[in-house]
């Protein structure tokens, strides 16, 4: 359980989190979405205490980060920015983690195989390629089995094996009734994972909404009709705030009508139909719908 | 799932001294502290029982078993210094600091850990160092039958053990500008501008002034830990040392002070 109020970060004349209040679950994958630079990063730099907010206050499982005696018990993280050193092998990097909560050397190994790591454990970390080093990152954050996890940007460098892997992975916390918090600039890899999403833009938060409902919202009356008399219905159905468009020659597309209402005209009107089908947009469009203002607004001010 | 223990301060010295030991470069930069402070004063004293016949009386009586027995330190001093730099900034520049963070949110104990872990290495590393040097440079002269000294004569251990003080004091204070500067080469460049250029600056101030100042530097105040001879214009050995410590606890308040505030 997260729990953000009012968190807000300024670094020197920069706003990088501007009042931002949300709460994530557990038993759950929480997609946290954003552009570039949106303040993401920053955001989970506050929940876990490595930033100290300006305003406002995160905790993590009921407390402060800082507050836990055992942390990497309560909450495990990827941040998107290295932090291993490169000069000691991942087991080593893995085993002075675990030595601060007197883990044991086995659940280390443990972490080591899970993530498919073993091949090189002993090797120096800064060898690793990217996709290695984000599945060091993981072992670490899964060390102390925490009730919480918190990855910022998990699939960067991953091959797509790499990528499948981490969804599972993530899937499987969250069913095991973690609180599962993941950060993505790519709609698509939430589109595949999350349940539930928190979307911010220009450090504001811009939509907290269950998957679904985020993409209905963004697209709104969205009908494709398949029909022999394609030119009759459109006729019919044109009124003000509806525009249609014929993609094939016996299809047409409305926009800003229900697909019921649709339905219900032609049938008055005595026309066949071989499709009915409500669209909707996919996420990537609604992402870039609700981020639209914000991305703008940046380059216009950049 | 293993049961819950929490994070304590011996928990964090158990993890610093695993990072401190599974570095190469860790141990490639004690290595070469140790052959210094060996080797240093068994090449001295090698030439001086060479050279000892073409010596005029006045070298002669310039040479000491104790400063040839030391003669190691005042070079091992950089090796640790840059080691003790590096302990803290090299977690900086590779981001490993932000993990060391989220395992003790509470950062202090990571500070005072390492700081525990460096001087204890440092001192238990120099301390044996320094009488092996000791009796590998009296053996050396002993075949010439030259200055030869007892470690049970007066000042002899406490000069030798002064130079290991010395030296991990040294390290404290390098850990402690790393921790405040967060950055190698700048940690290291301030340590030398205090160790090394500040020292010899204060001639261009008058003779009275110099020394009025100069014993009150860290470098040397700490120089007079394994002093041969009480220097009249500096305080004595263990007033000198208090000096130098009060450097190391300063350096070291502001490095805790910074962690505290700072954003990692």
């Amino acid at each position: 359980m997260i729990e953000a109020s009012g968190l807000t970060k300024d670094y020197g004349a920069k706003r990088a989190v501007d009042d931002i209040s949300f709460v994530v679950k557990p038993g759950m994958v929480t997609g946290f979405l954003g552009p570039n630079g949106s303040g993401k990063s920053t955001t989970m730099r506050l929940i876990l205490g490595l930033d100290a907010p300006t305003a406002g206050d995160v905790l993590v499982n009921g407390k402060h980060y800082r507050d836990h005696s055992a942390p990497l018990h309560e909450v495990g993280a990827l941040l998107e920015a290295r932090s291993v050193h490169t000069g000691r092998s991942a087991r080593n990097h893995l085993l002075a983690l675990a030595k601060t909560h007197g883990i044991s050397r086995a659940r280390v190994d443990e972490m080591i195989d899970l993530v498919g790591l073993h091949e090189v454990a002993r090797q120096r970390a800064g060898k690793f390629s990217l996709g290695m080093g984000q599945r060091l990152g993981i072992a670490a954050a899964l060390l102390g089995d925490p009730a919480t996890i918190i990855l910022d940007e998990p699939v960067n460098g991953l091959d797509p094996e790499g990528v499948h892997w981490i969804r599972t992975l993530l899937r499987r916390l969250a069913s095991e009734g973690r609180t599962v918090f993941v950060s993505s600039h790519l709609m698509s890899e939430m589109s595949l994972t999350a349940d539930h999403l928190i979307v911010i833009g220009r450090g504001r938060l811009i939509a907290d909404t269950p998957i679904d409902e985020f993409v209905s919202r963004a697209s709104g009356a969205h009908v494709r009709v398949r029909s022999p008399q394609a030119s009759q219905l459109r006729t019919v159905l044109l009124r003000d705030g509806v525009s249609i468009t014929s993609p094939e020659a016996d299809v047409i597309e409305i926009d800003g009508m229900k697909a019921s209402v649709v339905g219900e005209l032609a049938a008055e009107n005595n026309i066949v139909l071989h499709e009915l089908t409500p669209l909707q947009a996919s996420l990537e469009e609604a992402f870039m719908e609700l981020t639209r203002g914000d991305v703008e607004f940046k380059s216009v001010a950049a | 799932m293993s049961s819950i223990v929490a994070v304590t301060q011996p928990r964090v010295v158990s993890s610093e001294w695993t990072k401190f030991a599974t570095l190469r470069s860790t141990l490639w930069s004690l290595g070469v502290g140790m052959l210094l402070t060996l080797g240093f004063p068994i090449l001295f004293a090698s030439v001086t029982a060479a050279r000892w016949g073409h010596l005029s009386p006045q070298e002669r009586a310039g040479r000491h078993p104790l400063e040839i027995a030391l003669a190691g330190v005042n070079v091992a001093q950089l090796a640790i210094a840059v080691l003790g730099v590096l302990v803290i900034t090299g977690e900086y520049s590779t981001g490993m600091i932000r993990s060391t963070m989220l395992a003790v949110p509470k950062r202090l104990p990571v500070l005072w850990a390492k700081l525990g872990v460096y001087a204890a290495v440092a001192f238990l590393l120099t301390l044996p160092a320094v009488i092996v040097s000791f009796y590998a440079s009296q053996a050396i002269l002993n075949r010439h039958h030259l200055l030869q000294v007892s470690i049970t004569a007066p000042g002899v251990l406490r000069t030798l053990v002064g130079g290991a003080l010395y030296v991990m004091g040294v390290g404290i204070f390098a850990l402690a500008l790393g921790a405040i500067v967060r950055n190698t080469a700048g940690g290291i460049a301030l340590f030398a501008g205090i160790f090394f250029v500040i020292p010899p600056l204060m001639n261009i101030f008058p003779t009275s002034w110099n020394n009025a100042i100069s014993r009150w530097l860290p470098s040397e105040a700490g120089r007079q830990l394994f002093a041969l001879t009480k220097d009249p214009n500096r305080y004595a050995q263990w007033p000198s040392g208090a000096i130098f410590l009060g450097y190391c606890v300063l350096a070291t308040a502001i490095a805790a002070l910074l962690l505290r505030r700072r954003d990692v």
